[in-house]
């Protein structure tokens, strides 16, 4: 993968964790204040702001997660080979 | 049930291999306070739960340790993937190497194996979130003592006070959790009986039975 390609693929997964903490803080604040209007609205936003990033992600670089693993017209699978998290190096 | 996403809670991006690092932060993968701990000690505490409110607060700070594991356990291969023979047999990870090489296991920083001795699951919830609270704070602590220690690494200082940060959050989130449950009991004793066994009240320890 070309650098360029490579520094959008991290700056696309730096949003997705970002977005991601906040659904994950917001989840657990609700948990016990389920009936905050303010949350509930925020978590809206964030939460639908993440699936569309998530949708983005699959088409351009390959699943995040099994939902998204045949996205495109595959033809062969993908969800096994993408990078795992833990690997380093940006991905 | 659980998915799984193909990506750190928070990114882990380590350069340098440390073997001494490794073997003080792999106590927060399978040390006393550490990760799989808090989510065995969750993920086992839900199910006598009293209400829905515990039961979600218990899964869904759970689901998260696992991704807190994730970190860790990501942390300690990261430090070790490229150690030198000299670094391994100089640095005081010579015993783990001849058991393990350098494959992750749970073990406290102090070589003792992960047990589920570690943690309670008592079937009373007060004193399951009373356990929780203090497991939040302990786990806060040995990150503060990791974070003295690698306060010239940044790589791996960064994604452990993500870490610290969210055992403090966890500890606010319990302690609303106890707060519901201790309203819907007698105010003049919360533990005149158990609300998860003996509601209503049958067993010898009630009120009714003195």
């Amino acid at each position: 993968m070309s650098q360029k390609k490579s520094s959008e693929r991290s700056c696309l997964l730096r949003q997705i964790n970002e977005v991601s903490f906040a659904v994950n803080d917001m989840l657990l604040y609700l948990d016990t204040h389920p009936d905050d209007e303010k949350a509930l609205k925020f978590f809206k936003e964030v939460s639908s702001r993440r699936n569309q990033l998530m949708t983005e992600y699959a088409e351009k670089y390959g699943p995040l997660t099994i939902d998204d693993a045949v996205k495109n017209n595959e033809t062969s699978w993908k969800w096994s080979q993408q990078p795992f998290p833990w690997e380093g190096k940006g991905v | 049930m659980w998915n799984y996403e193909k990506r750190l809670q928070y990114p882990v991006n380590i350069t340098t291999p440390n073997a001494k690092l490794a073997q003080f932060i792999s106590s927060q993968y399978g040390g006393p306070d550490g990760e799989i701990g808090a989510s065995l000690r969750y993920l086992s505490q839900r199910f006598t739960m009293p209400d829905r409110t515990s039961m979600a607060v218990l899964n869904d700070i759970g689901t998260e340790e696992l991704a807190h594991l994730e970190m860790v356990s990501t942390i300690v291969h990261q430090l070790t993937r490229d150690l030198s023979m000299e670094e391994i047999e100089n640095s005081g990870l010579g015993p783990y190497y001849i058991d393990h090489t350098i494959g992750v296991w749970p073990q406290s920083a102090g070589g003792v194996p992960f047990s589920s001795t570690i943690f309670q699951s008592n079937g009373d919830p007060i004193t399951d979130l009373f356990e929780d609270l203090a497991a939040e704070q302990k786990a806060r602590c040995t990150y503060d003592n990791i974070l003295r220690v690698v306060r010239n690494t940044p790589e791996v200082a960064d994604p452990i006070r993500f870490l610290r940060a969210r055992e403090i959050v966890h500890f606010q989130r319990f302690g609303e959790a106890l707060r519901s449950i201790q309203e819907k009991l007698d105010a003049n004793n919360f533990y005149a009986f158990n609300p998860s066994f003996d509601n209503p009240c049958k067993a010898s320890c009630g009120p009714e039975a003195r």
